[in-house]
């Protein structure tokens, strides 16, 4: 005997020992791993599809450009975006502001300058009758957002400062409304007004969401016969020269505006700049809280399942009394029959969790495969490792967690009480 | 120097504060090469002596030497070892792992012991051959018949060398051909040396050993040599 008194039995001996025990009751294992399977393979497809949505949309605000700063009309509070939505009724952006904004004395750096209204508008040809998105837009918003135009052309500054009648319209709005027919050239009716398709946008314009079903005139025109004579704009876009140019651009931006509207302390401000990063900070705030909320409930399950791994340990350890008391009496020690009864735990949990992973990545692959499909829009398919670090980690911490108790049972059992247990 | 020698052994069962005292003052030594029977009826404490004995359950009092050292001065995992090193076991119920086939179970106690497994393989088939059985090592458990699974136990408590060999009614369980061939398989054992203890309370088991010991209510009430000893390979085995 050495001197510690362990036994030498080897912890692959033991393991072949816990394998042995699963595979001798394969529909009760596969039946109590099934549980984590489906935890963590929940876990996995709401972190990957939140990752893909994520992906998907940061993608779509980097093709803005980076040197893209957005002034918006109102003051949202911090990064939160839900109280952007009060934005659209504030008046403070006017065409003052953005003859001073294009001011080289005042912005040296903008490029260019291109302000926005939007409302929604009923459009008729004929018979056929549509209510669209409409944007009134300076000419920069087809170089701003990188717009293709697959029929016609795009309209252009001398129509925004003629208040030009001319409308560049999506591709179902062109289907709406003329079927197999040309558009271009013909006459839409708005409010009244008539005003002659110049363009029709391509299909794969992924930087600016809803193009399809969007009309899109100069704003002098939206703002004079479409929205009733109003003088503000919802939102306004300027370029810097290089990236490198924004943040000092948005300072001159900000002193610009305030001397125009004679603010004085910035708390008052009644604009918003955002540059790229503030959007896509934001989006992701919007985006990790919500796959961790998901997540979290995922993670529920996943603890549903370790009470179910711990509630069939605890059947076997009790079925298994005569068994651990023989092992004892063949010289198991305590350690010994912990080990194997932990390791029992730890492959129905840790398999499961291997399982559910494969499982959950089939699952969002299939998902993203049909949401590309049917949207056209092509979604990336963003293996998330932290989700398989998580569901790895987490369904071994299950096992550790549920398994150590009905092992200590097992290891605690005298041999002499189990050998007599019937 | 006694193999085992135990002094005014006490064994006291609590359940619900009621208390039973199993073992009532036990002495006996036993030397290196004997066959002990220990008779007595059912609820006489042999049982519990045996068990004490193999190290499976603590006595309540008293003292128990074994190769001259104190037992109860071992830890739980110590007497795992010493169980695994020096100790065979033979049960009424037989108590092998249904789903593991022969080898698996003879195999067992040498996993315990930490022996390659090349070297293990190699033993526990041998002894498997040794009780007859060459032709079923890969056969499960479950399949062999009351006396081929005794036969089974007992190359399994054989596979490790133990010093000593206890056995609780080993041939409760069979029918007296097979008895017969577990018991003369006992006896060839302890020809050869080796130390065995076998509980029973049937008297023909108990006329295979050397020596009796028999128990009425947690004392030893006698203590004698067999004066006629039935050899069952010669006298065969009635019943």
């Amino acid at each position: 005997m050495n001197k510690s008194g362990q036994s030498h039995a080897s912890v692959s001996d033991v393991l072949g020992m816990a394998t042995g025990a699963l595979l001798g009751n394969k529909i009760r294992s596969a039946l109590t791993a099934l549980g984590i399977i489906i935890g963590v393979a929940a876990i996995i497809i709401v972190m990957s599809i939140g990752n893909a949505a994520q992906a998907l949309i940061l993608q779509e605000v980097q093709s803005f450009g980076a040197r893209n700063v957005f002034i918006s009309p109102g003051r949202i509070q911090g990064n939160n975006p839900m109280s952007a939505a009060g934005a659209v009724l504030n008046q403070s952006l006017k065409q003052n502001d953005i003859d001073q904004l294009e001011d080289p004395n005042n912005v040296p750096d903008a490029v260019l300058v291109n302000p926005s209204v939007e409302g929604s508008v009923s459009a008729t040809y004929g018979d056929q009758t549509v209510i669209e998105t409409l944007l009134g837009s300076g000419a920069h918003v087809f170089d701003i957002y990188n717009l293709t135009i697959a029929q016609g052309s795009a309209f252009t500054k001398t129509d925004v400062d003629s208040y030009a009648r001319a409308a560049v319209i999506g591709k179902n709005v062109a289907k709406d409304l003329f079927g197999a027919n040309d558009p271009i050239g013909k006459k839409i009716a708005m409010k009244g007004q008539k005003f002659s398709v110049v363009g029709v946008f391509s299909s794969s314009n992924a930087a600016m969401i809803g193009i399809d079903d969007m009309i899109v005139v100069p704003y002098t025109s939206a703002q004079e016969y479409l929205l009733g004579g109003i003088h503000y704009f919802n939102e306004v876009v300027v370029q810097a020269r290089t990236v490198e140019a924004v943040p000092g651009m948005v300072r001159d931006i900000q002193t610009t505006l305030r001397a125009d509207h004679n603010i004085t302390d910035p708390s008052k401000d009644d604009f918003t700049i955002q540059t790229q990063e503030d959007i896509m900070r934001s989006i992701d705030t919007v985006f990790v809280s919500l796959t961790a909320f998901l997540t979290l409930v995922a993670a529920i399950s996943l603890l549903v399942g370790g009470v179910g791994v711990m509630n069939i340990m605890l059947v076997s350890v009790t079925e298994r009394t005569r068994e651990i008391g023989l092992r004892k009496a063949l010289g198991a020690t305590s350690g010994n029959i912990l080990l194997q009864f932990l390791f029992e735990a730890l492959l129905l949990s840790i398999g499961g969790g291997i399982i559910g992973i494969v499982g959950g990545l089939g699952v969002t692959a299939l998902a993203v495969a049909v949401a590309t499909k049917a949207t056209g829009i092509v979604f990336p398919f963003v293996v998330s490792w932290m989700g398989i670090g998580l569901g790895v980690g987490v369904s071994a911490a299950i096992g550790l967690t549920f398994g150590v108790f009905p092992a200590r049972n097992a290891a605690q059992k005298s041999p002499v009480e189990a050998l007599r247990y019937e | 120097m006694s193999l085992i020698e135990i002094k005014k052994l006490i064994k006291i069962y609590s359940d619900d504060g009621v208390d039973t005292r199993a073992l009532d003052g036990v002495s006996l030594t036993i030397n290196d090469g004997e066959f002990v029977a220990i008779t007595g009826a059912s609820g006489s404490g042999k049982s519990t002596l045996l068990q004490i004995l193999g190290c499976l359950d603590r006595s309540t009092d008293g003292s128990y030497t074994f190769e001259g050292k104190e037992v109860s001065s071992y830890s739980d995992a110590e007497l795992a070892r010493i169980r695994n090193e020096k100790l065979g076991f033979v049960f009424q119920s037989f108590n092998l792992l249904p789903r593991l086939s022969v080898l698996d179970n003879v195999v067992l106690p040498l996993v315990y012991a930490g022996v390659s497994k090349k070297e293990r393989v190699e033993r526990a088939e041998a002894m498997i051959d040794l009780v007859g059985l060459a032709d079923r090592r890969g056969y499960q458990a479950s399949q062999l018949s009351g006396g081929q699974k005794q036969r089974v136990a007992i190359a399994r408590a054989l596979v490790n060398n133990p010093k000593v060999i206890f056995a609780d009614e080993p041939t409760g369980n069979l029918d007296s051909k097979s008895g017969a061939v577990v018991l003369e398989f006992l006896q060839m054992l302890n020809d050869q040396g080796r130390t065995l203890v076998v509980v029973t309370h049937e008297l023909y088991v108990a006329e295979a050993a050397r020596r009796t010991v028999h128990i009425v209510d947690g004392r030893i009430d006698s203590d004698q040599p067999v004066a006629h000893r039935r050899i069952i390979a010669k006298d065969g085995f009635i019943k």
